[in-house]
């Protein structure tokens, strides 16, 4: 216990010294959070991995998930779009599902031959034709409202909170879908898999400008409650008193209480997530899960259904990231899906796992917590160093591409760090028990 | 109705581009397929070694290009391949001596494998973006068109030109060139054969007194040729963008395993598979079809089935199909 309680304090005092002399204590609150929300969706991956060894590539389409409930179920609706398009997008969709659900049922009823291929050939083409005979004008229409504002169908104008477990449903739905398919099949498999669909959410939030306004961009005019807004805080006379009497200057005093808050709703979260899985891992349940990852075929052998349960958990820890991307874009108060990128997102949250040790959920927070903090300072110190160390040369097209480059830098970090932990100490920093 | 306008525009926009495109994804599908069956796991740093091997190309081609050294119509680039094709298999090489060989010799699960290999994969993508930066680099020279499409109508009459671009003939003629010496390679030779013994059944193999780590390093040398040769005719064909190399990942690997993971001609047949049906679904088909229509039917519409923005929706569909219906592929492949 004392060495992982070195751990923590040692990745705490980074984060004091951060605050104390290498940047101000509000960017350093900044980091904290990043890492910390980065830190729930490593539980997330954990589980997967972690409980159940399944490897997880698209952790960057769960948190765009979470990311596009938070639009859905906060921002108001745009009356007109759904009076204009509503019944067409939806209608047009549920054509879409139903033509599959129909070709599923119609496949398991018939017998298999050549009338058995050419019924669903036909009911798939004819299907997709009806689907976008109804869904295209919808969709143009829509999308024609007053576009430099709207332009999409808006959300449910619900308080942004709801949003957190929104996006975990939807984040769940979608890895239904996914680990219906995917699992049972060889591992690497669901790796390729869930790198795909990673890929096309990301594509679909980029493209379909009626659901969140794609790369337009979607900004939101709430924050979840209590946190405030600093142009509030700075107005307040109670507050710029205390801010005085403190001697902080009201501009970065409000937004580190801003950021406090954030924090502590973060780590309400956060804490609530590791009592959960640690309650899971030590039932029977977490029992069962760690026999099945040890041995698929011993387990399967005393009669535990491996796909059912892997299926399981696959959607307990999507859910889990799809939260945590609900609480990123609420933190950012945009949801822009070009900032959806795979090495931040799914790699970066795998180097976490790693490095933490995989199969514990303190690991998990240690290393989303180590990680985060490297990814950002690296960012902001990067071109500093980069600068020192060229500081001698003359100025000219190589200085200047170094400085450029170094930002690229911590990609060859972290691939450097996650090889290393991986060979010399591939059970992490805090291995499993 | 006009049958041979419309077949000149499909040729022009859907064949021969598709055709291209195959050729790419088909090399690069080759060496996934080659890592699979030897080294036994799914490599997911092979788009960047890619873009490795084209920036090495790139670099050097730059370098002939500043000489006044070139090939006259072909581009220039192709002189250059072998250097990057050398780089590229040093880099590899080394890469297996200090990652991936402590791996096979504790026998991990292929999972660790690839969990490792997003490891290499960041570290290649990292040095490639040093070297090269994240921009766009067009580097192809030469001639621009094998038959452009104003000749083409001059010569056949027709209303729609049929255009072949150099770098699209390039792209067919080299893929063919080593598709071929690949397959003399791994039918013909003594070490081709020992490797198609390894990757059928190791022990066995081992037994015939068959060197591991020889196969192992051939296995990575031709790896990284079909890499880097696949990542040029992709650069010369489109451009090199770091990026997109990475993004390439996901058809190939759904060309990979379309075909029959670890069956070379199946690797060849899920490139063409995965090619033509993303440019055929991404293709707006008004012209062909006003063209073979009576003209009170013509379409107003784009006649496309999906925008371009999901061709990637395209290559996962049908990966996802293939995983349902037939978990081994067209071609009989391996599943472990």
């Amino acid at each position: 216990m004392s060495k992982n309680l070195y751990l923590f304090a040692g990745v705490a005092a980074l984060y004091l010294l951060t605050g104390l002399f290498l940047t101000s204590w509000n960017q350093t609150l900044l980091i904290l959070n990043f890492a910390l929300v980065s830190s729930i969706m490593a539980l997330g991956v954990n589980m997967q991995w972690g409980y159940a060894g399944l490897f997880n590539t698209g952790v960057m389409g769960f948190a765009a998930l979470g990311g596009l409930a938070v639009v859905l179920v906060n921002v108001p609706p745009v009356h007109e779009a759904w009076r204009i398009g509503g019944l067409g997008i939806f209608g047009g969709l549920a054509i879409g599902a139903a033509t599959i659900a129909l070709t599923i049922l119609v496949r398991g009823r018939m017998a298999k031959g050549r009338a058995r291929g050419l019924a669903t050939a036909a009911l798939l083409i004819g299907g997709f034709l009806l689907f976008r005979w109804i869904y295209d004008p919808a969709v143009t229409a829509v999308e024609a409202i007053n576009p430099s504002v709207t332009g999409n169908i808006g959300g449910l104008g619900l308080p942004i909170l709801l949003a957190w477990p929104a996006g975990g449903l939807l984040a769940a739905a979608a890895a239904w879908g996914i680990g219906k398919t995917a699992l049972g099949l060889r591992s690497d498999y669901l790796a390729i898999a869930t790198l795909g669909i990673a890929e096309i959410v990301v594509a679909v939030m980029k493209n379909e400008d009626w659901l969140a306004r794609g790369v337009k961009m979607m900004n939101l005019q709430e924050r979840p409650w209590p946190v405030p807004f600093e142009v509030e805080l700075q107005r307040s006379p109670h507050f710029l008193d205390l801010a005085a009497s403190w001697g902080f200057d009201p501009v970065s005093a409000s937004s580190v209480v801003v950021k406090l808050t954030y924090m502590m709703m973060i780590l309400v979260v956060l804490g609530f997530v590791i009592w959960l899985s640690e309650r899971a891992l030590k039932s029977p349940w977490g029992r069962m899960m760690r026999a099945i990852r040890d041995n698929e075929d011993a387990a399967r052998a005393m009669g535990k259904d491996v796909t059912r349960r892997h299926l399981q958990i696959f959607i307990l820890g999507s859910a889990v990231i799809g939260i945590a991307g609900a609480i990123l874009t609420s933190m950012d108060g945009i949801l822009n899906p070009g900032t959806y990128q795979p090495l931040r997102f799914t790699f970066l949250i795998w180097v976490m796992v790693i490095v933490g040790g995989s199969g514990n959920n303190w690991g998990a927070l240690l290393g989303g917590l180590l990680i985060g903090w490297l990814w950002l300072i690296v960012e902001a110190l990067g071109p500093m160093v980069m600068g020192a160390i060229t500081a001698g040369m003359a100025p000219g097209p190589l200085k200047a591409h170094l400085i450029d480059s170094a930002q690229h830098m911590r990609l060859l970090t972290m691939g450097a760090l996650l090889l290393l932990v991986l060979r010399f100490s591939p059970r992490g920093l805090l291995p499993e028990k | 109705m006009d049958i041979l306008n419309a077949f000149v525009t499909f040729l022009n926009f859907v064949f021969v581009p598709g055709l291209a495109y195959g050729s790419q994804l088909a090399l690069g599908a080759l060496g996934v397929t080659l890592i699979y069956s030897i080294l036994r796991f799914s490599n997911f740093a092979h788009g960047d070694t890619m873009a490795f091997g084209t920036m090495v190309t790139i670099l050097m081609t730059w370098l002939l290009q500043s000489r006044g050294i070139g090939l006259g119509p072909l581009p220039t680039a192709l002189l250059a391949l072998p250097f990057g094709i050398a780089a590229t298999a040093a880099l590899v090489l080394v890469t297996d001596r200090v990652i991936y060989r402590f791996y096979r010799r504790q026998k991990a699960a292929p999972t660790i494998l690839v969990i490792v290999s997003l490891g290499v994969m960041f570290v290649m993508n990292g040095i490639v973006r040093l070297i090269i930066g994240v921009e766009d680099q067009n580097f192809v020279d030469g001639a621009r068109f094998l038959i452009s499409a104003g000749d083409f109508k001059a010569w056949s009459g027709l209303n729609e030109g049929l255009a072949i671009r150099a770098t699209q003939a390039v792209t067919v003629v080299t893929a063919l060139a080593t598709v071929a010496a690949l397959f003399w390679f791994l039918q013909k030779t003594r070490t081709g054969k020992s490797m198609r013994a390894f990757s059928d059944n190791e022990d066995l193999a081992l037994l015939s007194g068959i060197n591991p780590d020889r196969v192992v390093q051939v296995t990575w040398i031709l790896a990284a040729a079909l890499a880097t040769i696949a990542g040029v005719l992709y650069g010369l064909d489109k451009s090199f963008k770091p990026f997109t190399y990475f993004q390439l990942l996901l058809p190939i690997f759904a060309a990979a395993i379309v075909g029959g993971i670890g069956n070379p001609l199946g690797a060849i047949a899920g490139g063409f598979v995965i090619a033509f049906s993303e440019v055929t679904v991404t293709y707006a088909w008004k012209k062909v079809v006003t063209y073979l229509v009576p003209e009170s039917l013509a379409p107003d519409g784009l006649v496309q089935l999906m925008t371009t923005d999901y061709k990637f929706a395209v290559s996962f569909s049908i990966l996802i199909l293939v995983l349902i219906f037939m978990p081994t592929g067209l071609f009989k492949g391996k599943s472990i």
